[in-house]
């Protein structure tokens, strides 16, 4: 953006959804039953009038468990992607492993977590990191495994050893998978937050936005979801601009 | 007879899976100061001996020397340039120069940048150093990874078709370049090149690797004075040398 080009605001994606938006708008006054489908217009009313709740309780409830799930999967997603990446063997014994896991219903075994964990944080944070770690750690070590060879050469014939090309070369080298893994994991980290909270807990959007759903308020169901989309969008713009910032050199 | 800066005596080597060797009791040497181009056609081996030298691969037999010395005892002996800049996207053009400097260590980051900036202004690039390496030309860009390669600070050089990838003007201008800095650095040079002209332009004398697997190497003297341009090319002695070359390479390669 800071390059002034004029692309910044993509006109035709903004035109489709002011369209889609007032089709629904149409659709669910004409269908007049707000406890199926509210409208837009009605969503946002209800996103206003529960301001209260919504921000001072229930947003900052999701995002610690978004906060501390994710330190737990970039932490555990680097470090398996580098032990998998210094060594053949751990990669031949973790990476049929942490194929294999995805194939769990995490959602499924949500309620486990639960009964295991009881309604605190740890539950949730646990649906988080099992829902993230897997593109951070994938992702990243694809990362490593894209580093050109005839760069670790070259590196060599400077005498360098594993660590140095590993800090020098490696590093800097899988840093824009690192983001890419990153921007991939804020959305589906939310999910798993508000999965988790679904399931059981006493604050967090997912929670509100049950509690919502078995008083047939339609509008506030929506307007806790609504709210979680805005904190992922707002996340991942933060973090593109990160990589804006340190990964200047993407597409080269 | 001047003293040898590399010498082969008696290597071989062959890829694990081949039942033939691609270097079989190979024996040379290059005197120090000398600009020798290594001439072969693609895939016959030329880039295996560089990379023994520069121990990315080990012989199954024999000996390499560096400077009269086993390469099995030496660290740094050689400096390396690929076919592609390699040049790293995330360091400036001064960074990438710094890079052989920060691997060895032991130099002051002022001394470091002493050092790079000099170098840059050697090869044409000075004040450029901030720049990215995508700023670049692809002539500039070849320019940086040569000052990289003298950072090592060895004698012995290594250049891997270092031109290849440039078109035809910018690798006409920049043999002459190279040409140039090869007599104000008093380096040894081994050029691997597929393009005839460019050795016969370049070296003193030209080892052509016109058997496989390479069990010897002809020695083809070029007798031109140095510094040489594209009209010495033209000289029928010049032309006869070259002709010469392609022929040879030719019936080998049929």
């Amino acid at each position: 953006m800071k390059k002034g080009k004029a692309s910044s605001y993509n006109l035709p994606a903004i035109i489709l959804m002011l369209v889609l938006l007032m089709i629904w708008q149409a659709g669910a006054m004409k269908l007049d039953a707000a406890y199926i489908l509210p409208s837009p217009l009605q969503i946002v009313q209800k996103l206003w009038d529960l301001r209260e709740p919504l921000f001072k309780a229930h947003l900052p409830a999701t995002m610690e468990v978004v906060g501390i799930g994710l330190a737990i999967s970039v932490i555990l997603g680097l470090g398996l992607a580098i032990v998998m990446d210094l060594n053949k063997n751990v990669e031949k014994a973790l990476y049929p492993l942490i194929i294999a896991s995805q194939t769990i219903p995490t959602t499924a075994l949500a309620p486990l977590f639960v009964l295991w964990f009881g309604y605190g944080i740890w539950s949730k944070v646990l649906v988080t990191v099992l829902i993230t770690f897997f593109p951070i750690t994938i992702t990243v070590f694809d990362g490593f495994k894209s580093v050109r060879t005839d760069m670790i050469e070259l590196m060599q014939t400077f005498g360098a050893d594993r660590r140095t090309i590993f800090i020098k070369l490696k590093m800097p080298a899988v840093l824009p998978y690192f983001f890419s893994a990153i921007k991939m994991a804020i959305p589906l980290s939310l999910i798993g937050a508000a999965i988790g909270e679904w399931l059981g807990a006493q604050s967090g959007l997912g929670y509100f936005s049950r509690r919502m759903m078995t008083q047939l308020d339609g509008a506030g169901v929506f307007a806790p979801i609504l709210l979680l989309s805005i904190a992922a969008m707002v996340l991942v713009a933060v973090v593109g601009a990160l990589e804006e910032r340190f990964v200047h050199w993407r597409n080269e | 007879m001047s003293e040898a800066m590399l010498e082969f005596r008696d290597v071989s080597f062959t890829y694990p899976g081949d039942n033939k060797p691609t270097i079989d009791k190979l024996s040379f040497s290059l005197n120090k100061g000398e600009f020798v181009c290594l001439i072969g056609p693609s895939g016959c081996g030329k880039s295996t001996i560089f990379r023994l030298v520069n121990k990315l691969l080990t012989p199954d037999s024999g000996h390499i020397y560096v400077n009269g010395m086993d390469i099995n005892e030496q660290k740094s002996y050689c400096g390396y340039m690929p076919q592609s800049d390699l040049l790293f996207p995330w360091r400036s053009v001064a960074a990438n120069v710094r890079l052989p400097l920060e691997i060895r260590g032991g130099m002051s980051d002022a001394k470091m940048n002493d050092k790079v900036n000099e170098a840059l202004e050697n090869v044409g690039l000075g004040g450029l150093g901030n720049k990215t390496p995508s700023e670049l030309s692809g002539g500039m860009r070849q320019r940086a990874a040569f000052a990289r390669t003298l950072m090592t600070g060895c004698d012995l050089l290594l250049l891997d078709e270092p031109f290849s990838a440039l078109d035809y003007l910018t690798r006409l201008n920049m043999r002459e370049w190279l040409s140039e800095q090869w007599e104000h650095e008093n380096k040894t040079i081994l050029f691997i090149t597929h393009d005839v002209e460019e050795a016969v332009f370049l070296s003193g004398r030209v080892l052509a690797a016109d058997n496989y697997p390479i069990s010897r190497l002809t020695t083809v003297p070029i007798p031109a004075e140095y510094p040489r341009t594209r009209a010495t090319l033209e000289e029928a002695h010049m032309v006869e040398i070259r002709e010469q070359l392609i022929e040879k390479l030719r019936k080998e390669h049929s």
